[in-house]
């Protein structure tokens, strides 16, 4: 048998250990608020922003079927996956102005990736008969580059439908790899990652571009 | 022969062109152009008569089974200006027993540049501006038969930046005339024989 006294005792320490319990909580709630409002959110640091380059853009005009070069300064990240896809991004933030000669909405969004795949020959054929690449050539590769560039949805689906217009878009983009990268020979195109027959109806998209064929035939005469 | 293709149909509206969508121009302009090649005494195949959705490909064998002196793949657009004419973008080959489909036109690319030159005289002529160019398109790169496609939009002059409009009768018939006598010379000057 417990001694009254002694209960009574195990109560009020009880009592006094949960009420010393809520006075703790309630200490540190407060400390850490002020902690947080003496904080300076400011970053003490300017982030890195990257060396602006001179780039030369292929921008498209509908009113004449050209394509030509205009140079321009921008900041551009050192890898060069995030650079073509920063140089697309701004010839797409051109062709959604209100002024473009070459009227595209979306903007550099519209580039969700571009990667940049190394040409390798596949046409050796081994003694045993297998027409992949060798060994040797996956070793050595041709030094040409293969530009995968890969569209989202939402641009081609408000891309204007019509074999200039499409065409100009495809020029421009392969013209523009090429201009900034020599070694893209070829471009391909995704949309969303999947293959799509055409643009918008019109120019082919399953096919593979060679950039020495990219400049339009302008004028009159063919 | 002479086979004319009047792009989408069906499902595939084409462009939109005010308040008509691209497949219903590019069939009244090809049932127009046929009425004057016939007049002329031209055989013609067309791709389709009605709104009915057509695959390039079928497009295509439709084309190479006509054994065409000719191929006009007829679009219209809200872009640019005048006639855009284009000859597919693949790379002049030799002809062989088996072509690859998706490139059969590479045999017949050098005939089919001659032909754009034709119909760009011809146009010319009739006061149409003319811009020409190479495209990768399905179907167009399929067909084996000197083959262009003709794109129309509004003739733009600087006295008229926003153009006359593709539903005025009078701009089509005189597009449709200025083909229909490019293509009497095409014939007439021997420049339509079958051979690539």
């Amino acid at each position: 048998m417990i001694p009254r006294h002694q209960t009574i005792l195990f109560i009020v320490l009880l009592a006094a250990s949960i009420v010393m319990g809520a006075v703790l909580w309630n200490l540190r709630e407060r400390a850490h608020e002020r902690l947080l409002k003496g904080e300076v959110s400011e970053p003490t640091q300017a982030p890195q922003v990257a060396p602006a380059e001179q780039a030369t853009l292929m921008v498209a005009n509908d009113a004449d079927n050209t394509v030509t070069a205009r140079v321009l300064t921008l900041p551009l990240p050192q890898n060069p996956e995030a650079r073509a896809r920063a140089l697309l991004g701004k010839l797409f933030d051109l062709y959604a102005a209100t002024d473009a000669t070459h009227r595209v909405a979306g903007g550099a969004s519209s580039v969700a990736q571009v990667f940049l795949v190394p040409i390798v020959k596949t046409n050796i054929h081994r003694e045993d008969g297998d027409a992949g690449p060798s060994p040797a050539s996956l070793a050595n590769p041709t030094g040409q580059v293969l530009a995968v560039v890969n569209l989202t949805g939402g641009f081609v689906s408000t891309h204007p439908s019509g074999i200039e217009t499409e065409t100009l878009t495809i020029l421009s983009i392969c013209s523009t790899l090429h201009a900034n990268f020599p070694d893209v020979t070829q471009v391909r195109f995704l949309v969303d990652g999947q293959q799509r027959p055409t643009l918008a109806g019109h120019a082919d998209l399953t096919r593979t571009y060679l950039t020495e064929d990219t400049v339009p035939i302008a004028g009159a005469q063919p | 022969m002479v086979v004319l293709d009047a792009a989408h149909g069906g499902d595939d509206a084409g462009a939109g062109l005010g308040n008509t969508p691209e497949k219903n121009y590019t069939l009244s302009l090809s049932v127009r152009l046929r009425s004057l090649l016939m007049a002329r005494g031209f055989q013609v195949v067309t791709t389709r008569e009605a709104d009915a959705t057509i695959e390039p490909d079928r497009r295509a064998e439709i084309a190479n089974h006509a054994g065409a002196i000719a191929c006009l793949s007829l679009h219209a657009t809200e872009s640019g200006s005048g006639v855009h004419i284009f000859v597919s973008s693949l790379a002049p080959a030799g002809t062989a027993q088996f072509l690859p489909w998706k490139t059969a036109q590479s045999a017949w690319v050098t005939r089919s540049l001659t032909l754009a030159g034709v119909l760009n005289s011809a146009l010319q002529h009739a006061g149409v501006t003319v811009t020409l160019g190479r495209v990768g398109m399905p179907g167009l790169d399929s067909m084996t038969c000197p083959a262009v496609a003709v794109e129309i939009a509004p003739q733009r002059t600087p006295d008229s930046p926003g153009g006359e409009s593709l539903e005025d009768f009078g701009a089509q018939a005189r597009v449709a005339e200025a083909l229909a006598a490019a293509l009497v010379d095409w014939r007439s000057a021997g420049r339509g024989v079958r051979a690539p």
